[in-house]
């Protein structure tokens, strides 16, 4: 400790102080950042074995006949769409209550979540999950789809899809990694806070788009660094911290005295 | 100069300050002692200088090689190369510059003594003189007539920049316009932005949908149609009616549960459409004002002052939903001529 003590009045003490500060939070930032969940679609139904996955992994809350209850919602009629997007990203089941149910690692693999799709999706008509034509990005139309995305979707999940937050600790997810299915899914049957934006709407093609505008997106920005794109807040920190910083640099080296 | 005694004369006056150091003895840099490290200093300008040279032939090249090819990366490769070359070839010049000045030029240290601000009394009391001198010479005193003339000249003139500029900044003065959209008995809703008209059956319990007028094609490619959609743009939302509570006097304002507010914030006028379907909260994204569509729109957090206005709707023959009026107040911020 004494040696470095010794040490902390040197001129470049404070410079590396901010590159370990900086350090530590990147380090913390990469040991705490979510990671991606992946899912497979699947095309086996096997209603019965559905029943009994729902039986063991979801009646709990939602009851033995997915009839819900007074804070669970039923599951009748919400259709496969619903299921498959809701268990294939890890938001159900839920590993606690929260202010939303939060994306993580799936429970299920695909032949399962498509078993209790099936299920559920036998107990009353709804959504049934998009094909592979419906949600593939290079069918789809960019342009078409940032002009619906602006309008319908960029005040809650960003102008490219970076997510935001919403009231009391719930947050409109990114939607850089989704899959183009669950993204489909999602407008489709509205989940969580999310409301519904039905085939009158959003028209499937008009899914699609949006879907083709996002994929876009994975390419990063034209412009350079996004720093997150998430406008003023990452782009003020970056100005006023490192801009600023470098410029008052600047200023004291052009003032010292040469040596 | 006597009552400025004290200022100029402490350290006499009080023991306890301390007396005036003095200029510091000039310290002499390396380089004005070691030829070596002079030496040393004039390389490394010069390398500073190279450094510019690399960075103008990197950007040069990079404008060749790099070239734009219509995708997101290769735009960004050409943009950050091009970027690069040129911030290494004005750093390096600007590097070199300072770091020549500083470590070459010669460093004689130079003192300037502060003199008194005002000037020597003589040289004042003759500009009062000549100045008077003038005013007697012009007469405005005594010719009353010269003396209004060119008052009126110089106070006229102004107007030759004000009113066309309070008259263009103004645009019209037409107040009664924010009190109206293009709303009317009858129009249909239509979607933003395809322009499709919607149907009853088609607004699903817990659907969004965002809503413009269904003008024609001709209209929404007007100029005037941006001032239009600007205050007519409506957010369209089905709730289940046991969720919605409405006020005695606008009970036939909704149709089934579905209700339409106008998106535009009471507070200054951001476009509110963060809905949360589970709370029925509509959040504004500037400013975090959150509206309570279940219950008349109405503010539970935030800095807007009033609910958002309600479109009052119903359905035609054909089962599309269509507007019962226009808005019943002014949609969005508040302005002078409002009155609430």
């Amino acid at each position: 400790m004494k040696a470095l003590a010794a040490r902390r009045h040197h001129r470049f003490a404070p410079v590396v102080l901010l590159l370990l500060a900086l350090l530590v939070t990147g380090g913390v930032y990469a040991l705490l950042a979510p990671s991606p969940a992946s899912a497979d679609s699947a095309s086996t139904q096997d209603i019965e074995t559905g029943k009994k996955l729902f039986q063991a992994n979801c009646a709990t809350c939602h009851g033995p006949n997915a009839e819900g209850s007074d804070t669970v919602p039923s599951l009748v009629g919400v259709g496969a769409a619903a299921v498959d997007f809701q268990v294939s990203t890890g938001r159900m089941p839920m590993a606690a209550n929260g202010p939303q149910a939060i994306e993580k690692p799936a429970q299920f693999d695909a032949e399962q979540t498509s078993q209790l799709a099936a299920y559920v999706a036998s107990l009353g008509t709804g959504p049934a999950i998009p094909t592979a034509d419906q949600v593939d990005p290079a069918k789809g139309d960019a342009a078409s789809g940032a002009a619906i995305f602006r309008t319908n979707c960029a005040m809650c999940h960003n102008a490219v899809g970076a997510g935001g937050a919403l009231s009391e600790g719930k947050f409109a997810p990114a939607l850089t990694d989704v899959d183009p299915r669950n993204i489909y899914q999602a407008m489709l049957t509205g989940p969580q806070s999310m409301p519904v934006f039905n085939d009158a709407n959003v028209s499937p093609d008009e899914k699609r788009d949006i879907i083709a505008y996002l994929a876009e997106q994975h390419d990063g920005s034209a412009g350079g660094l996004t720093l997150g794109a998430l406008g003023p807040v990452s782009e003020g920190l970056w100005a006023w911290v490192v801009g600023l910083g470098l410029l008052i640099g600047a200023a004291v080296w052009i003032g010292a005295k040469s040596s | 100069m006597s009552e400025n005694q004290h200022s100029t004369d402490v350290t006499s006056a009080d023991q306890n300050t301390f007396a005036d150091p003095g200029i510091p003895e000039h310290q002499h840099r390396r380089g004005d002692v070691d030829a070596a490290a002079s030496k040393r200093a004039e390389r490394q300008v010069v390398v500073l200088f190279a450094i510019s040279v690399i960075g103008t032939i990197a950007s040069l090249v990079a404008y060749f090689a790099f070239r734009p090819d219509g995708t997101t990366s290769g735009t960004r490769l050409s943009t950050l190369t091009l970027g690069l070359g040129m911030a290494f070839a004005l750093l390096g010049i600007g590097l070199a510059a300072v770091h020549w000045a500083k470590a070459i030029m010669n460093d004689t240290e130079v003192s300037e003594e502060r003199h008194q601000l005002s000037s020597p009394d003589d040289v004042r009391e003759a500009a009062v003189a000549s100045l008077k001198a003038g005013v007697d010479d012009s007469g405005i005193a005594r010719r009353g007539m010269l003396k209004g003339a060119a008052l009126s000249a110089l106070a006229l003139f102004p107007l030759t920049i004000a009113v066309p500029l309070v008259s263009s900044v103004g645009g019209d003065w037409n107040v009664s316009k924010l009190r109206h959209t293009r709303w009317e008995k009858g129009m249909r809703l239509a979607t933003d932005p395809t322009g499709r008209p919607i149907k009853a059956s088609d607004v699903t319990i817990g659907s969004v949908f965002h809503v413009i007028p269904d003008v024609s094609e001709k209209e929404r490619s007007s100029g005037e149609w941006l001032s239009e959609k600007a205050k007519a743009v409506v957010l369209l939302i089905r709730l289940d009616p046991r969720d919605l509570h409405e006020a005695d006097d606008r009970k036939g304002w909704s149709y089934d549960g579905i209700v339409a507010y106008s998106k535009i914030c009471t507070h200054v006028g951001c476009p509110v459409a963060l809905y949360e379907q589970q709370t029925h909260h509509l959040l504004c994204p500037c400013h975090q004002s959150t509206f309570d569509v279940a219950d008349g729109a109405k503010v539970v957090f935030g800095p807007a002052h009033r609910p958002l206005p309600q479109l009052p709707i119903t359905v035609d023959d054909d089962g599309y939903l269509v507007a019962q009026s226009d808005f019943h107040e002014p949609v969005g911020p508040s302005y002078w001529e409002r009155l609430k």
